[in-house]
């Protein structure tokens, strides 16, 4: 019998069915892989007794015959993801203890079809970061490392211990949330895919916000059919939500290995930037040519306003984020350090509870919403949002999918890009501008650097077309057959 | 009405007012969540981890409130914005658990308007509407419970508010009560606001500065949650007094947020130095902009009830005077009253009726209308009995009376009690003779030209008949047998 | 734009966080990288452009006026760092 851990969903859920193992020996399986992958750091909260207990029901549904669309398939949860009596810390010292009284929607949906929860997954402190090195619960570790190097590496982020434990084979799949990248650049990072649908596909309700008009949740997975069941359970109208958008969830599954003869990828010119890494824009051409090859009819687009993405993100997105993390003020949950007076205690509690990427986004975001500068950051911004929007429509008339690199480097050791935040945000430049646009992305892992690390090629489509997205992304997955694997699996497998 | 100007040392003074009252949506649940808005519950039990700004929550608007703020809206004469826009208004106190009130800054759901006063003289006087906006409410903090820690509740927090903010078009503390009077009737007419001050279901922020005549805008001192008319009064003269004082004192007013001290009649500027406020209003990405159908707000129009302002003109085209009938509309439930008592009745008789015995005896055992033992039904049959001669105007009274004391219908009352009038002109005829036989010598002295006495005889008839006798009848025979 | 020490801390206040002087220090020289880097927005001309508030074109979504929730003020009170009597407790607030 192959390793369980190795499976993939699809496989796993065939198996299960088949009765060649139950969802505890699964289970088992990843809590043992899971234990012996502690040093990654991937979870905050392991929930190894709540997976048991949850296998333990969905193989009395298998004894049944009433297995769900998910049962028995152990995954991580972003620790972003309130889950109901589970402590939830978005990776913050301020919600160390809290525990929320209600489930997020898009857990909720996928415990409905009976997946199981071996933990909640490390992450930026709220989810902002792009290498999981905000987190107060300390820094998750890449599996991957470069050849002859064993300098411990980023997963990328936000959404880094989700990416890494998928990638280390102690989770089947994880939930990410994408606010500026954090689920597509992590999966690049990590040799994985990961897919941020449109933005009102998945609620957002009970997912703590950042940037609340910019979060979207999302899976990752070890391919692409995978993301694709994964996101059929997470997606949904949520009348809890006021943005989540009602309309039907296709079955995406069914998406994968279509044909895409005929398709036009689109190749954005702005995103051959100057002095771009050699090996990224090499696997870009590769990309291209693999499309080419499946059938696919490639055209060049233009979208002019790529350039200002990542500016018009960084006034946004911290300006909705000082608003959102106004409620953390020591009075009804999380940490409250006790000052001589009301204010006091306040600005004690947020200045030990936040860390330094958080305060500075909230700073910015006050200071762009703060009279006399709202007109020439704030509505700046929203304007030049419209334009990046309307680029994206544009191109649209002229192609079903664009084709792009995910990241602008494949990852890179913790400690590095630390010197100063603006070359840390670099790292979100060609996943920002789909997010502005709330434009969904899938990232997959298409090749290996020089010095062997994974790196990933972004499909974006259509707003609700995942399905085309899929289709694109499973013929550039077949196409590529990336099967390396991160070198510490290679060593132990040895 | 001239303005009402207020003498200082240095000449005459003009106030200036406007107001801006927050008034409840009459609704079951919240604004934003499905959690209770009714009074009183105990500490924390109707709040939703919504109201509580618990981390991944989100706002969901209640249809009925975007509904009854478009509704009063229209019964504000004002304009209906079909493009409106929720944003955040961001602070922090512990009563406000976002850390952000919605509401609504830019682009409100109702825009100008206009509404008429009344005011104490007779004379209407119409004051602006600047705009109406649907906002939360905060949740309330209690400072009284523990010497060194507040104590916050959140029942209210999330209450749907509608903020209604008027021009500063009124001069006096008159014109100031008579506006929030007109408003909390009109917001009861129309079923959006319960108007109960008391509960805080209506709160008022007054803006008072002061100027002489012709001159510029003074400099505007805000006094927050004012919560009764006489309150509203009381804090805008002190108020404007102060000003007055500092200013001829040769000081200047500073923009600022004052309390009112209910105890003392007298304003404080709040401790609080919020250091300059910068609320960093935003548009809530967690809510969509409003977009309503001219259609729908058509249909609102179409069901408005009759409002204050027209059944006042209606009542008096029935012959009532401008006072009564003011005084009928200025309550919804006193205005349907009086219309149940006037169905088939003389309308002038049933709102003297309201205005005087009802009210009076409510008034004496603190009973307010809807606690009248006297249904208006029953008020209407009383009425009736009087109209067609059952019963006399003063044996009424003691029947009302008796109405009021049990609860009985008048005719059972006047049945019971045989008060029903005596119409038998032969029965009256043996009384009257009575009467005439036990008094020779008044007849002689009525005869020799007192004709005074001509009353004496009467009363003495009815008393006889027990206030039964019908008064034109025994006028009549008395008048026969006097002059034979 | 960029701004001084003084104006992040101001800023700092008004977003109630502590920031000691030389945290302030820290924090102008990376703001106002980051300032540098958003100002080049001033590039792009978005002369009648409307501002973007969401990219979802679709109307508020309401829901039916009917109590569905609350009378839970254990689990409210759950996770306070401070309660009595069914409150939140914080620290005097002065008026
Ligand atoms: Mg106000
Ligand atoms: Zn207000």
């Amino acid at each position: 019998m192959t390793k369980l851990t190795s499976l993939t969903i699809k496989e796993a859920l065939d198996g299960l069915k088949k009765k060649e193992f139950t969802a505890t020996e699964l289970t088992e399986a990843h809590i043992k892989a899971s234990e012996a992958a502690q040093h990654l750091n991937c979870y905050i909260t392991e929930t190894y007794d709540h997976a048991r207990a949850q296998a333990k029901e969905s193989d009395a549904r298998y004894a049944k015959g009433e297995a769900k669309l998910l049962d028995g398939v152990p995954i991580a949860m972003k620790d972003l993801y309130c889950t109901e009596g589970i402590r939830t810390t978005a990776g913050s010292k301020i919600l160390e203890n809290f525990k929320p009284p209600y489930e997020s929607t898009v857990s909720g949906n996928m415990f409905r079809d009976g997946a199981i929860m071996l933990g909640k997954a490390n992450l930026d402190e709220f989810a902002m970061g792009s290498s999981n090195t905000t987190s107060a619960y300390g820094n998750v570790i890449n599996p991957w490392q470069r050849k002859g190097d064993n300098k411990p590496l980023v997963p990328g982020g936000s959404s880094g211990g989700s990416a890494a434990a998928v990638a280390a084979r102690i989770a089947m799949g994880a939930t990410g949330t994408d606010t500026g990248g954090s689920i597509r650049q992590p999966a690049a990072f990590c040799g994985i895919t990961g897919i941020k649908p449109t933005y009102g596909r998945c609620s957002r309700f009970g997912i703590i916000a950042f940037a609340s008009s910019l979060d979207q949740a999302g899976p990752f997975a070890r391919t692409v059919e995978d993301c694709a069941l994964l996101l059929q359970s997470m997606a949904g109208y949520d009348p809890k939500d006021s943005t989540s958008v009602n309309r039907p969830v296709p079955e995406y599954f069914k998406s994968v290995g279509q044909s895409v003869k005929g398709l036009k990828v689109g190749v954005p010119k702005e995103y051959r930037v100057d002095g771009a890494n050699p090996e990224i824009t090499a696997l870009w051409d590769k990309g291209v040519e693999m499309m080419k090859a499946a059938g696919a009819e490639i055209v060049d687009v233009s979208l002019p306003h790529t350039k200002y993405a990542l500016q018009t993100y960084y006034v946004i997105a911290p300006a909705e984020c000082s608003s959102n993390l106004a409620r953390y003020d020591g009075v009804r949950f999380g940490l409250r350090v006790e000052g001589g007076n009301l204010n006091d205690t306040y600005e004690a509690t947020r200045a030990a509870g936040f860390g330094k990427e958080v305060k500075r986004r909230i700073l910015i975001g006050t200071y762009v919403l703060s009279a006399g500068y709202y007109d020439a950051y704030y509505n700046k911004a929203r304007r030049v949002r419209k334009l990046i929007w309307q680029d994206f429509i544009n191109a649209y008339e002229k192609c079903d999918v664009l084709l792009t690199p995910t990241a602008p480097t494949p990852a890179f050791a913790i400690g590095e890009n630390e010197q100063d935040p603006v070359t840390m945000y670099l790292n979100d430049i060609f996943t920002v501008p789909a997010s502005m646009a709330g434009m969904p992305g899938i990232s997959l892992p298409v090749g290996l650097s020089g010095d062997g690390l994974p790196l990933g090629l972004q499909l974006l489509g259509r707003p609700f077309d995942e399905e085309t997205v899929f289709k694109a992304a499973s013929a550039l997955e077949k196409a590529a057959s990336f099967t390396h694997l991160p070198q510490s699996l290679m060593n132990k497998a040895a | 009405m001239a303005h009402a100007l207020l003498k200082g040392e240095t000449g005459d003074w003009e106030m200036v007012i406007g107001l801006e009252v927050h008034a409840q949506i009459l609704t079951k649940s919240k604004l934003f969540s499905g959690a209770s808005a009714a009074f009183g519950a105990a500490p924390n039990t109707q709040v939703s981890p919504i109201d509580a700004g618990f981390p991944g929550m989100l706002p969901v608007i209640n249809t009925l409130c975007i509904e009854k703020a478009v509704r009063t809206g229209l019964g504000l004469n004002a304009k209906i914005n079909l493009y409106s826009v929720f944003e955040r208004k961001n602070y922090f106190y512990p009563d406000l658990p976002q850390g952000y009130q919605i509401s609504q800054y830019q682009h409100p759901i109702v825009g100008e308007g206009e509404i008429e006063i009344d005011l104490p003289d007779g004379s209407t006087k119409a004051i602006g509407i600047e705009r109406l906006h649907v906002e939360q409410d905060a949740g309330k903090s209690l400072h009284d419970q523990h010497p060194a820690k507040s104590y916050v509740d959140l029942n209210r927090s999330g209450n749907p508010l509608m903020e209604i903010v008027s021009k500063p078009h009124m001069n006096s503390a008159e014109e100031a009560a008579a506006y929030v009077t007109k408003l909390r009737a009109i917001v009861r007419y129309l079923d959006t606001c319960d108007g109960n001050m008391d509960e805080g279901s209506m709160r008022c922020d007054v803006n008072v500065s002061v100027r002489k005549p012709g001159d510029a805008l003074g400099t505007r001192c805000e006094i927050k949650n004012v919560n009764s008319v006489r309150f509203v009064q009381q804090a805008i003269e002190y108020e404007a007094r102060r000003q007055i004082e500092v200013i001829e004192g040769g000081g200047t007013i500073k923009q600022e947020t004052r309390l009112f001290d209910t105890k003392n009649g007298t304003t404080r500027a709040m401790r609080s130095k919020e250091d300059a406020h910068d609320y960093r209003y935003f548009p809530d990405p967690d809510l969509l902009p409003l977009k309503l159908e001219q259609g729908f707000v058509d249909n609102i129009k179409s069901t408005l009830p009759e409002l204050p302002d027209a059944k006042k003109k209606r009542f008096i085209a029935l012959g009532l005077s401008s006072y009564d009938a003011g005084v009928l509309v200025a309550e919804k439930e006193r205005a349907a009253f009086f219309e149940k008592v006037s169905n088939n009745n003389d309308p002038k008789m049933a709102a003297n009726w309201v205005t005087t015995e009802l009210a009076g005896a409510l008034n004496k055992t603190g009973k307010s209308l809807d606690e009248s033992p006297v249904s208006a039904e029953q008020l209407g049959g009383l009425l009736k009995l009087i109209a067609d001669n059952t019963i006399s105007g003063k044996i009424a009274k003691d029947v009302f009376a008796e109405m009021f004391a049990s609860g009985k219908d008048a005719a059972t009352i006047v049945e019971g009690k045989g008060l029903k009038q005596v119409t038998d002109t032969g029965a009256i005829e043996k009384i009257v003779d009575e009467v005439l036989a036990e008094n020779p010598d008044k007849i002689a002295e009525y005869k020799s030209g007192k004709d005074k006495l001509f009353g004496f005889f009467v009363g003495q008839t009815l008393k006889k008949s027990g206030g039964k006798a019908n008064p034109a009848i025994v006028n009549d025979l008395l008048k026969k047998k006097l002059s034979s | 734009m960029s701004i001084d020490i003084n104006t992040v801390r101001k800023v700092a206040k008004l977003a109630r966080i502590r920031t000691t002087d030389a945290d302030a220090e820290v924090l102008t020289g990376e703001l106002n990288n980051i300032l540098a880097m958003i100002g080049q927005l001033n590039e792009v001309k978005t002369d009648g452009i409307e501002p973007m508030t969401s990219v979802i074109e679709m109307n508020l979504p309401e829901r039916a006026d009917e109590v569905t929730d609350g009378g839970i003020p254990e689990k409210i009170l759950a996770n306070a760092p401070e309660k009595a009597a069914g409150f939140f407790v914080v620290p005097k607030v002065v008026e």
